[in-house]
């Protein structure tokens, strides 16, 4: 299964919690932390459980916890995703 | 000490830090969501023109229930009002919630960041929080799974979550909470919110907006066996006539600025009045003879605001629709007034009953009519039953109105009365 796109995450971030006014999720926020996104934790656990539904993959409660930042959510994403590919 | 009694004692004694007054707290903002009008200004003046907002449910299909007509909030269009953040988040009843507390804010012109970070708090009633995003997150619980739920499920369907989200929304760190006295908890609120001031809040955003109409919030009230089965918008909730068989349930409900009186004066704050009595008693219990409670409530909240029946000038009336509780709100008022000799009015004929939010949308009723100088009719009301002896009010009435009394009666034993004044 191919890498998951920073913008297939904004695209259910937005789908599943809405998106801040005044927060461009389209310019570079790879690196951005969620909060200052206007994401708080409940949000990143609404749209990783759409992720785990609708790729079938598995993401703990605690590495979505533990994701500050879109590029570490996408690591631990991916990584269950290539895991599930070679499982 | 009675609950009256330590108020009173409270309102003596200065609080911790504190710069509050000892006079009763002013009202100086009012928002609305209400079936006959979205927003303060569209509520009031079909309010005032008898304009009903029952009608057919329009929000499921309802026409295999017992029970098809509703109050709907008008024209609710969710992204004009409500951040796209909170659309995920949030059960119908809970914008509408939002959309009345951001009117009020805005309504009182406080400027919330020149407010000590805790100085103001948020105080609502509420029922059980929200029924529809529950009952969908419950379908696909049991259809799809667990995984399958909503993360929001955690608070949306609690019954503390207007008061969350607003106090969220609006940075108000203050003191906060939640009553749950069904249709009482309307005044109770208020009241909870009156406690904080007198502890040394500053402003406390309050009321109560709810709202249950989905299969699963219309089987929940269809239990209580108090709701009408008529299809006729115009016959089907008539408190005090003859026909009466019962209530149509509603959403909406409105949300109020309680401000301390002197920093509301000293911010040169329009005030729309004063609450200047408030109690709330218990019918006596199951199996125990007595008379209900209602008529203490009204004796208390007199009592306290130092007033007499005959400085009322207008009754806000619970207006059950039960026949029974009818002639027994009936008589508590002519017990108290005498047979026909306050004005009696129920504009909630024009909206149903909305739990936790009607009586705080008849506060904000009492308000205007003291700001305006008319009373609202009691709509549809055309053969009032027989030995009531109630000057009812059935078509808009002007003169002036300087003190309005508010009663409320919440399902198994909770009766509330509030007392508002013209402010000084």
């Amino acid at each position: 299964m191919a890498e998951m796109s920073l913008n297939e995450l904004t695209k259910r971030l937005r789908e599943c919690a809405g998106e801040e006014e005044g927060v461009d999720l389209d310019g570079d926020v790879m690196d951005v932390p969620f909060d200052e996104l206007g994401y708080d934790s409940l949000a990143v656990l609404q749209t990783t459980g759409r992720i785990e539904q609708d790729y079938g993959v598995r993401i703990s409660d605690d590495a979505a916890a533990e994701a500050h930042t879109p590029r570490m959510l996408l690591a631990f994403i991916n990584e269950s995703l290539s895991q599930a590919a070679a499982a | 000490m009675s609950v009256a009694q330590t108020e009173r004692t409270a309102a003596g004694i200065a609080a911790p830090g504190g710069q509050h007054s000892t006079a009763a707290p002013v009202f100086t903002g009012i928002g609305v969501t209400a079936p006959n009008g979205l927003g303060t200004r569209d509520w009031w003046s079909a309010t005032l023109a008898g304009e009903s907002g029952i009608r057919p449910v329009s929000r499921f299909d309802a026409s295999r229930y017992p029970v098809t007509l509703a109050g709907e909030v008008p024209g609710f269009d969710v992204k004009e009002h409500i951040p796209s953040r909170l659309i995920p988040q949030t059960d119908h009843m809970t914008r509408l919630a939002l959309t009345a507390a951001a009117e009020a804010l805005e309504d009182s012109g406080l400027d919330l960041k020149e407010l000590p970070e805790y100085a103001a708090g948020v105080v609502t009633a509420a029922s059980a929080g929200g029924f529809e995003f529950g009952q969908r997150e419950l379908e696909a619980l049991w259809s799809k799974g667990g995984q399958h739920v909503s993360a929001y499920q955690s608070f949306a369907w609690f019954y503390a979550v207007n008061t969350g989200q607003i106090s969220i929304r609006h940075g108000l760190r203050g003191p906060s909470g939640v009553l749950v006295t069904e249709q009482a908890g309307g005044l109770d609120a208020v009241a909870q919110a009156r406690r904080q001031l007198r502890k040394g809040s500053r402003m406390m955003v309050t009321g109560g907006v709810d709202g249950a109409i989905c299969p699963w919030g219309w089987t929940a009230q269809l239990t209580s066996g108090r709701l009408s089965t008529r299809d006729d918008p115009r016959q089907a909730y008539l408190p005090f006539d003859a026909r009466a068989a019962g209530h149509v349930p509603g959403e909406g409900g409105a949300i109020l600025i309680l401000e301390d009186a002197e920093t509301a004066r000293a911010r040169g704050a329009r005030c729309y009045g004063t609450l200047a009595g408030y109690a709330a008693t218990f019918d006596p219990g199951p199996g125990r003879e007595g008379e209900p409670g209602l008529r203490r409530a009204v004796e208390l909240a007199l009592d306290e605001a130092r007033l007499s029946p005959a400085d009322v000038d207008v009754v806000f009336a619970d207006a059950s629709g039960v026949p029974e509780l009818d002639r027994l709100e009936a008589e508590a008022v002519t017990r108290l007034f005498g047979p026909g000799k306050v004005p009696v009015t129920a504009p909630k004929t024009m909206t149903g009953r909305l739990a936790a939010g009607g009586a705080s949308l008849d506060l904000a009723a009492a308000l205007l009519s003291i700001r305006d100088s008319v009373i609202p009719p009691t709509v549809n009301v055309t053969e009032p039953a027989e030995g009531l002896r109630l000057d009812l009010v059935t078509a808009l009435r002007r003169g002036p109105v300087r003190t309005a009394l508010v009663l409320a009666r919440g399902f198994s034993g909770f009766n509330a009365a509030a007392v508002v004044t013209a402010a000084e």
